[in-house]
Formats: structure tokens, C-alpha cells, sequence
């Protein structure tokens, strides 16, 4: 994937595993927002040679080993969802939420961000503090590690800018 | 010598055995011996549904009547096995309709069921009486209807942390009014609402209802209800436990919980709200079985509740319990066998709640019956391990996860490899064991040494080298499980222990050091091995044979490589047509 290419799918808002995949040009801009997750595509997060002990603990998948069923079940994730230009933030529980694209539809729900409005990237802040893209990693993977959200308004250049 | 036995009074010893060893031992006794008991055989268990296939299962044994299987590696609890792997029942029930007319029972654990296999169940079995999913996947309430509107005579459908696609609550509609047989009923996993009235005229016209598992948005006001209609109930779960205080609403739950003089099991008790908990403590003292750890109570709150359970021998709690709780639990349940303490909060590493490595060993000094537990804490240290070990040497099954991987003894700073050693040492029958805190290659030589009993075994983040590895599969003679992540074993212990694999079930090996090619050396060698290679880089095809894999999942078999797998698996080391299965 080039840079240039990398720059393209950002602004159209479309990801899915490197080299492509996804469901090829749309047209129908309005429902761009949406598409980031239904294509389910998972990016892959394991670097090769990883084994043992220089991994960092907070990406390690599936650990402490708490079933998923019991995750899901009983804990409340509440993070909190600034929206620029909204004068309060609003709270989700990520746990309530079995895969991207349910969640993505319930934040566009939180904010009325239905059908025309696609202006909004949601961005998150992990647990380093790094301000991250929401989607690149697996789901499982971004409930543990998401600490707060944000639906950053998409600048007209069509880039997107890296203050916090 | 078999000919002057008369075959039928033979038949008639082995239809006492019932363990699946005690007839395996039996079938190699001799020919005719094997043959007798392949025609009693009434239960089929196979623990890894690719080690054979549905018609060596079907050509074996003519007269099945209940058939358990098994899908996923356990590493599938924690997502580690990626979605689409394995683990079709398809074939299964497609075989077992075809041959097995009089089957009462199905169990599935870990297994992709469809509505079509549902379906297939419901139209197939006139006699299907049991139905129990555990952990599984694929299906809809579309196939719970089919089941419901089909299986006459059904008398259990268990449904355990399954994950169901939620169309509709009327499923439960589909059972016909003439339908009385229901024993057990267990929808606790169902996270949408199911139609209330269909389920109250359920439980009333069911008198042998003795279990009835409510999910999470059955609301407290209808407990009373339900359990009126279901006084001879021994295994209650409520759904959520929250309501505005009302003394009605108390006064009629605490009533209808105190006419249930069978009732034994708890469980359920979403968003407890502590008023009402109260409501329960008549039957506290008849519970054998008590299941908090879906309730965010406090410690006060579930101190008063086990501080009456005079007769628990189950407790499975969250660690809001703290370590005073587990210090009433070692005064009062003198009968307790089996513990389990879950986290509240896995994600933080700061402990906000006081559970420490400290009410594991008040237990374990007060509970002469303990022989079970799972215990999530944040510190442990090797003096704790071992008085654990030397109040309780009858632990089988010892399972301990300290929250933060590598954690050293909080006391001592050195690894826990005394510890374990002392639980391995001391604990003769244990079968079972999962580890956690820091942990060098010294612990693995203690339980290659005396863990001669061990099972099945579970390690992360632990060991300095392939000795560790290698001290396991060359000294647990015993050991039929082993799942192991993020630890730095690699191919020679592999290697140098292949034939120990097969005398094993499985071997699951991520994020370690095992090689391409060690893979493909070890598929090549072992016929009888699967060697399976799970990996979802999008490159894999070019990564050199000495790179380490993502993850390998090992297991014997005797039909060969299995062709329902996706891209990201790769059977290695056998050629395109594979081994010749004996189908």
C-alpha cells in the first residue's frame, strides 16, 4: 500500500486488510461513514518474531484469559464521546457492542449522525495516550485498549489533521 | 475362554460401565470382547470432533443413543482462535440423523452449530429429549423455534454462554400448549427479550421443571410469578435483580423464594440492586451452588449472603468479595469443594477492590473439602502458593491468574517457581493446572518431575527456553491437554517429544518461537498428527520456513487432515490428497 493510496483510503474513509479487499469504489458517498466497518476486514496486528518477552502487556489479546461471553456480559466500559462542535460529550459502554459495526452505527445514533452526515472520523485515545484511527485493530483488541472517543469533523483538504 | 461366557450375561456387565475409559479399556480386552461392547455402547464422547469422523463413529458403534463433542481448543474462550477456524457440527448431525433414528441426547461444546443442524435435530429424533450447547455459535432463535415447535418429548435445552443471533423473543411460543415434559431450561446467554407470557405458561404447565436459568431481561417484579408457578425448582437463575424499592415486590419475592424447599442452585443476578437480596436468604442455607458473579455487589452485602450458606459446596463469586468475604466463606462453608473468584475490572492494573492471594489461603486453611478453584488476584507469593499446597494436597484442579503477566513474588521479588513447585509436589491428584506470575524454566522441571497425574495444563508468559517445554512432554505422563502463549519454546523441544504427541489430544502453541519448517517436519513425521498452522498474515506464503508462526494447534487423529478450513489455516507437512482417511 503506498503512501498515496494510504492518503486516499483516509480521506474516503475506507479500510480493510492491506493490499486491498473492501468492496471497491462507491459512488454513494452519504453512506461512506458506515462503510469503514462493514467490510469486516481485520488488519492484521501480530508482528512477526513476537514470542516472549518483550511484548507489550497492553496488546496482548485474550489476556487476563476472562472468557468473552463474561467481558461482554459484565462490564460496563463506559468512555466518554466528545463530538466536535457538540457543547456536551455523551457516554458509550463498548461492551455493549459485539463487533465494529453496531458500535459505529450506535455512535452515529448518539450524535443523530444518520445517512447524510458523513463529516465525522471517529477517532479514539488508547491506553499510551496516542490518538488512534478506530477500526485498525480487531474489536476484541480495541475494547481493552480504548479509553476515550472522539467524532472528529473531517477538514476540508481532505486530510486529517494530528492535533489532539 | 469367551466362548464359555455367554455373550449375554457379558452384555449385561458392560451396561454397568458407563465412563467412556472404563468401555475403551473393555473394546481391547480381545475381538469378541471389542465386539459386544461396540454394540452396547449408548454414549459417545469425542473431545476433539477432527480427531474422527462422523462415520467411524457411526460404523463403530450401531446403537448410540447421546453423543457429546467437542470443537475449538479452549484458547477460543479468550479469542485467540479467529472466527471462521472450524468446529462445523454440520456433518455430525448430518451423520448421526442418518444412522442414529433413536438419539435422545446431543451436548456441544465450542462447536458452530446452524439453524439448519437445528432444524435438522427437530425433524430427525422422535425420542430427542436433551439438548445442551456450551459455548457455541451460528445459530438464530429461528433454530431454537424449530426445536421447540419439534422435539415432543424435549426435557432439557441448556443454552450456556452461547452466542445466538436475536431475531425474535417468540421462539419460545413454538413449544405446543400439549407440551408438559420441560426439566430443564437454561436461556441465560439470550440477551434480548423473550415473549414473558409464552415463558409463564411454559413453567405452568411443566411440572417437572427442576431447572429454570431466566436471562437478563426478566425483570425482578416477574420473579414472583414465575416462581410460584415453579415451587419444586432445585436450579433457579434470576435475570436481572433491580427494581425500585417496593415492600410489595420485596414481600411477595421473599415469599415465593421461601416456598421453594428443593431449590439448591443460584445464579443469574444481574445489576443487584442490595435491598432486595435480602429476599433470598431463606434458601441460603439449603444452597449446595451459589452463582454471584454477574452481581456488582459489595463485599457487605455478599458477606451477609455466604455467611448463611451453610451447605455451599460451589461458589463462583467477582472479587468484590475481598479477602474478609473469603474469610467468612473458610468459617461457614465447611462443605465448600469448588471456588471461583473473577475480576471486576481485568483491565486496571491498580487494584480497586481488597482481594488478595490472602482469601485464597483462608480458604484453603478452612475448607478441609476444597479441591477446585479459579482465582484471579493482582500479587501472590511462593509462601502463600505453599501453604495453600499444605493445608489443601487434595486440590485437582489449580487455576490461578495474576492480572499483570511476568509479576514476580510481591514479597520476595523472585519467581513463583517454588510455589508451583510446592502445588505439584504436595497436590498427588492433580489434574489440572493453569499458571501465571513470573516463572523460569525451574517450575516446569518440577512439574515435569511430579506432576505425574496432570491432565491438562495451561501456560503464559512463562519460562526462559525450549527446556521448559521440553521438561513437560518428556515427564507429565499423563498430560492429554497443553495450551501454551507467549512463551519462548520453540522447535527442538517440539521435535525431540513427537511421538509424546501423539498419546496426547491436543497441543496449542501462539506467540512462541515454533518454526515454518519445524511445523512441516512434524507434519511430515507424525501421520497421526494434524499439525495446524493458524496464521492471518497477509504475506504468510513468503515468510521464510525458519520464522515463527502466529500460532500452531497440534492434535492426534485418525482421519487425516480435515478440508473445511479457511484460508489462514494450513495443515502441514501432508500432501495435497492427505493421509488415507478411513472413510
Amino acid at each position: 500500500m503506498t503512501t498515496q493510496e494510504l492518503g486516499l483510503d483516509i480521506t474516503e474513509l475506507r479500510l480493510g486488510l492491506p493490499g486491498g479487499g473492501g468492496r471497491g469504489e462507491r459512488n454513494d458517498k452519504k453512506r461512506v461513514f458506515f462503510d469503514i466497518f462493514s467490510t469486516g476486514g481485520e488488519v492484521d496486528h501480530f508482528s512477526a518474531n513476537s514470542g516472549g518477552k518483550n511484548r507489550n502487556i497492553d496488546m496482548a489479546v485474550g489476556w487476563p484469559p476472562v472468557c468473552s461471553y463474561r467481558k461482554r456480559a459484565m462490564i460496563k466500559m463506559y468512555v466518554k464521546v466528545s463530538m466536535d462542535g457538540a457543547p456536551f460529550l455523551r457516554k458509550i459502554d463498548i461492551n455493549g457492542f459485539k463487533d465494529y459495526s453496531d458500535f459505529v452505527m450506535a455512535l452515529g445514533n448518539l450524535f443523530g449522525l444518520i445517512g447524510d452526515e458523513c463529516e465525522y472520523t471517529p477517532i479514539y485515545e488508547d491506553k499510551d495516550g496516542d490518538w488512534m484511527l478506530v477500526g485498525d485493530v480487531p474489536w476484541e483488541m480495541f475494547t481493552e485498549t480504548c479509553k476515550r472517543l472522539r467524532m472528529k469533523k473531517r477538514v476540508n483538504d481532505g486530510g486529517l489533521q494530528t492535533k489532539t | 475362554m469367551a466362548s464359555s461366557f455367554p455373550e449375554e450375561v457379558l452384555e449385561h456387565v458392560f451396561s454397568f460401565l458407563i465412563s467412556q475409559k472404563d468401555r475403551n479399556a473393555v473394546s481391547l480386552v480381545c475381538r469378541s470382547w471389542y465386539e459386544m461392547e461396540r454394540w452396547c455402547r449408548k454414549r459417545i464422547f469425542v473431545g476433539n470432533c477432527y480427531a474422527v469422523n462422523p462415520r467411524v463413529m457411526s460404523r463403530r458403534f450401531p446403537e448410540v443413543r447421546a453423543v457429546y463433542l467437542k470443537g475449538k481448543p479452549h484458547f477460543a474462550d479468550f479469542n485467540l482462535v479467529p472466527d471462521g477456524w472450524g468446529g462445523y457440527v454440520y456433518p455430525w448431525i448430518v451423520e448421526i440423523a442418518r444412522v442414529y433414528p433413536w438419539l435422545e441426547e446431543i451436548r456441544l461444546k465450542r462447536m458452530v452449530v446452524s439453524d439448519e443442524c437445528l432444524e435438522m435435530i427437530g425433524k430427525s429424533f422422535r425420542s430427542f429429549k436433551v439438548l445442551v450447547l456450551k459455548a457455541c455459535e451460528g445459530f438464530s432463535t429461528d433454530g431454537l423455534a424449530a426445536i421447540a415447535a419439534n422435539c415432543r418429548n424435549l426435557r432439557v435445552l441448556d443454552l450456556r454462554e452461547c452466542e445466538v443471533e436475536e431475531l425474535s423473543g417468540h421462539w419460545l411460543s413454538h413449544f405446543p400448549d400439549s407440551f408438559t415434559s420441560l426439566e430443564c431450561l437454561n436461556m441465560a446467554c439470550l440477551s434480548s427479550e423473550v415473549s414473558f407470557s409464552a415463558l409463564e405458561r411454559l413453567v405452568a404447565r411443566s411440572p417437572n421443571l427442576k431447572t429454570l436459568r431466566l436471562n437478563r431481561t426478566i425483570p425482578l417484579e416477574k420473579l414472583s410469578t414465575l416462581l410460584q408457578q415453579a415451587q419444586q425448582v432445585v436450579d433457579f437463575g434470576a435475570g436481572s435483580y433491580s427494581a425500585e424499592i417496593r415492600s410489595d415486590v420485596y414481600s411477595s419475592l421473599a415469599d415465593a423464594f421461601s416456598r421453594c424447599k428443593n431449590l439448591k442452585s443460584l445464579s443469574g443476578f444481574w445489576d443487584v440492586t442490595p435491598a432486595y437480596l435480602p429476599a433470598i436468604f431463606s434458601v441460603c442455607s439449603q444452597l449446595t451452588s451459589l452463582n454471584l458473579s454477574y452481581a456488582t455487589t459489595q463485599s457487605p452485602d455478599l458477606t451477609k449472603i455466604v455467611g448463611q450458606c451453610y451447605n455451599l459446596q460451589r461458589l463462583v463469586v467477582l472479587d468484590y468479595i475481598e479477602d474478609t468475604g473469603l474469610s467468612t466463606v473458610s468459617m461457614t462453608c465447611k462443605d465448600l469443594r469448588e471456588l471461583v473468584v473473577f475480576p471486576s475490572d481485568p483491565y486496571v492494573a491498580d487494584a480497586n477492590v481488597l482481594l488478595t492471594e490472602q482469601g485464597l489461603v483462608s480458604v484453603s486453611q478452612g475448607c478441609p473439602k476444597l479441591h477446585s478453584v479459579l482465582y484471579f488476584c493482582r500479587r501472590m507469593s511462593n509462601s502463600a502458593l505453599i501453604s495453600i499446597s499444605q493445608n489443601r494436597p487434595n486440590l485437582t484442579c489449580f487455576r490461578l491468574c495474576i492480572i499483570e503477566p511476568r509479576v514476580p513474588d510481591y514479597l520476595t521479588l523472585e519467581p513463583l517457581d517454588a510455589g508451583f513447585g510446592s502445588i505439584v509436589k504436595n497436590c498427588k491428584q492433580l489434574t489440572r493446572l493453569s499458571m501465571s506470575g513470573l516463572l523460569t524454566d525451574r517450575v516446569f522441571e518440577y512439574i515435569g518431575t511430579h506432576a505425574k497425574n496432570l491432565d491438562m495444563l495451561s501456560i503464559a508468559f512463562a519460562g526462559d527456553s525450549d527446556l521448559g517445554l521440553h521438561h513437560v512432554l518428556s515427564g507429565c505422563d499423563n498430560l492429554r491437554k497443553l495450551e501454551i502463549r507467549d512463551c519462548p519454546f520453540g522447535d527442538k523441544a517440539l521435535l525431540a517429544n513427537a511421538s509424546k504427541l501423539e498419546r496426547m489430544r491436543s497441543l496449542w502453541m501462539s506467540a512462541c518461537f515454533v518454526s515454518f519448517g519445524a511445523c512441516k517436519l512434524l507434519g511430515q513425521k507424525m501421520p497421526g498428527l494434524n499439525v495446524e498452522v493458524i496464521d492471518e498474515r497477509a504475506n504468510v506464503n513468503s515468510i521464510p520456513d525458519y520464522a515463527p508462526v502466529e500460532k500452531v494447534y497440534i492434535y492426534r487423529t485418525v482421519s487425516g487432515p480435515r478440508f473445511d478450513m479457511p484460508d489462514f489455516v494450513r495443515i502441514m507437512g501432508k500432501d495435497k490428497d492427505g493421509v488415507n482417511n478411513l472413510s
